[in-house]
């Protein structure tokens, strides 16, 4: 069930293309953004590791958005709801339908943004970086699957969602741009902080159990 | 943050400390006093109803 | 209403709030750093513990409100943590007023309890939004606890993260509460035991109001049906 609900959310992403594009364009733009507002070239270290989270993060807020838009409008939730299937199967397909945005997200933005704004090459970067960027990105999954469930039927919806996700989602920003930072040092790169990894993992541990205890909750009428 | 004061303290912080607790003590009567005005809209609102009960048990006798 | 009760919490506060302010100005001990501003300490610790726990009421009560569906408990949950929203503004307040003092700018990021207040207050404005967003009376409780459990979580993990990120090249602004001398210690915990009656003494006030416009209403209806 479980894998037939996570195939029709990629099958309709990659029919309509309705998140990912939009998210990419953003992180790319955004990249450029940054640069004419920061009045620099390049960038590096704790600098770096926050421009690129924070531009992450925004873009990421645009796919939760709408994530459940289309089964709000359309009475996606009314058939499912008939069906004799476990309620968190739809949390769990719409939180891994998610990820997969974000991971393919990443991989137009990171390359995007070594190429934009990061002074020391992305290369040597890139295997350490691979483990906040995991972490992070589960996550904003959990968070933002369970974040835009709430905010789909109320009536501020694109208001509500970025509201409520981003102060939840701070720890995460924290743990992210910490762990990624020692990476993109200009001069004698290090490795992530374990520390901030094991944080990272923590959080997501909480708020992925949290989201599945709860989800249910949302979805009784 | 252990040592206690041996020598007269300076008064030079006196206005933030008052400010402090004057502000707390204000968000505190804020509410008492928004908290009264419903009250006094309540006790109004249960005076009107009371009387159109008794209106109302008055047109049925 | 159950007035007699709501009366001795309220005499009880009003007789702790005067039993701590004498023990703050009169008894405490002037400190040696930072003078007579460590006064402070005694409103906004105090406050901001009562507050962090109120939000965790909050997601408790919400946690009894999705098991048991009774709306009371929803109640209790939106009223405390209303309370602590109304006390968090507080903290963020005197913590501000606190920093300027003693550090003078109004506001330091070394500071992890009040960047870790400025986030979970940024949370939990959503809160009454998110309520009124949504019309259906039972969707609204439903969604309102879920909410409140999400963020009641939030509040340690959130706490856990900013105190880690804390830089540890610049000093604890407002300074730590462990090895306080005795009569520092029983002053503030005098004065933590006055804003926590404070915050039930309201919160029942509060409930009260809420429980007497829910019973008006009912009234009201039932005579518009009669007439």
């Amino acid at each position: 069930m479980l894998r037939a609900l996570l195939r029709k959310e990629l099958l309709v992403e990659l029919r309509t293309l309705e998140s990912i594009p939009g998210m990419s364009l953003f992180a790319v733009t955004t990249f450029v953004v940054f640069h004419f507002a920061l009045n620099q070239d390049t960038v590096s270290g704790q600098e770096a590791a926050g421009i690129l989270w924070v531009t992450l993060l925004f873009a990421a807020m645009l796919g939760i958005n709408r994530l459940f838009v289309a089964d709000a409008d359309q009475g996606g939730f009314d058939g499912f709801l008939l069906a004799p299937v476990e309620r968190t199967a739809l949390l769990i397909a719409k939180a891994t339908a998610l990820l997969a945005y974000l991971l393919v997200l990443e991989l137009i933005a990171v390359p995007a943004f070594g190429l934009l704004l990061l002074g020391p090459p992305l290369g040597q970067a890139l295997p350490g970086l691979l483990a906040p960027l995991a972490l992070g990105d589960i996550g904003v999954a959990a968070i933002g699957t369970l974040v835009a469930a709430l905010a789909v039927r109320t009536r501020a919806r694109d208001l509500l969602g970025p509201l409520l996700a981003l102060p939840l989602l701070v720890p995460i920003v924290i743990g992210c741009a910490r762990a990624s930072a020692p990476l993109l040092y200009a001069t004698r790169p290090g490795g992530p902080p374990l520390r901030w990894l094991g944080t990272l993992a923590l959080y997501d541990l909480v708020f992925g159990l949290i989201a599945y205890a709860v989800f249910d909750f949302l979805l009784e009428d | 943050m252990n040592p206690l004061a041996t020598t007269l303290p300076e008064h030079s912080n006196d206005g933030y400390v008052a400010a402090a607790y004057i502000v707390f003590f204000a968000i505190v009567l804020i509410y008492v006093a928004i908290m009264a005005v419903r009250l006094g809209r309540v006790e109004r609102k249960v005076r009107d109803l009371s009387a159109q009960e008794r209106e109302k048990e008055r047109e049925t006798v | 209403m159950r007035r007699p009760s709501l009366r001795v919490l309220s005499i009880t506060t009003i007789a702790a709030f005067c039993v701590s302010l004498s023990l703050v100005f009169f008894y405490a001990p002037i400190e040696a750093e930072e003078g007579f501003l460590q006064k402070i300490f005694y409103l906004h610790v105090p406050l901001a513990i009562v507050t962090l726990c109120g939000f965790v009421i909050g997601g408790l009560c919400a946690i009894a409100h999705l098991r048991t569906r009774d709306q009371r408990w929803d109640l209790r949950s939106y009223v405390a943590i209303h309370m602590s929203l109304i006390f968090g503004v507080a903290v963020l307040i005197t913590g501000s007023i606190w920093a300027r003092g003693s550090w003078g700018h109004w506001w330091v990021w070394s500071e992890p309890t009040l960047v870790s207040f400025l986030i979970i207050m940024l949370l939990y404005a959503t809160y009454q939004p998110l309520r009124f967003a949504i019309e259906d009376p039972e969707r609204q409780a439903r969604y309102a606890s879920v909410f409140a459990i999400t963020a009641g979580a939030f509040v340690p993990m959130n706490f856990l993260a900013v105190r880690l990120s804390a830089s540890y090249l610049h000093p604890r602004v407002l300074g730590s509460s462990s090895n306080l001398p005795a009569s520092m210690g029983f002053t503030f915990l005098v004065s933590l035991v006055a804003i926590a009656l404070l915050f039930a003494t309201l919160c029942s006030y509060e409930l009260a109001a809420k429980r007497t416009r829910i019973l008006l209403k009912a009234r009201s209806r039932i005579l518009g049906y009669q007439s």
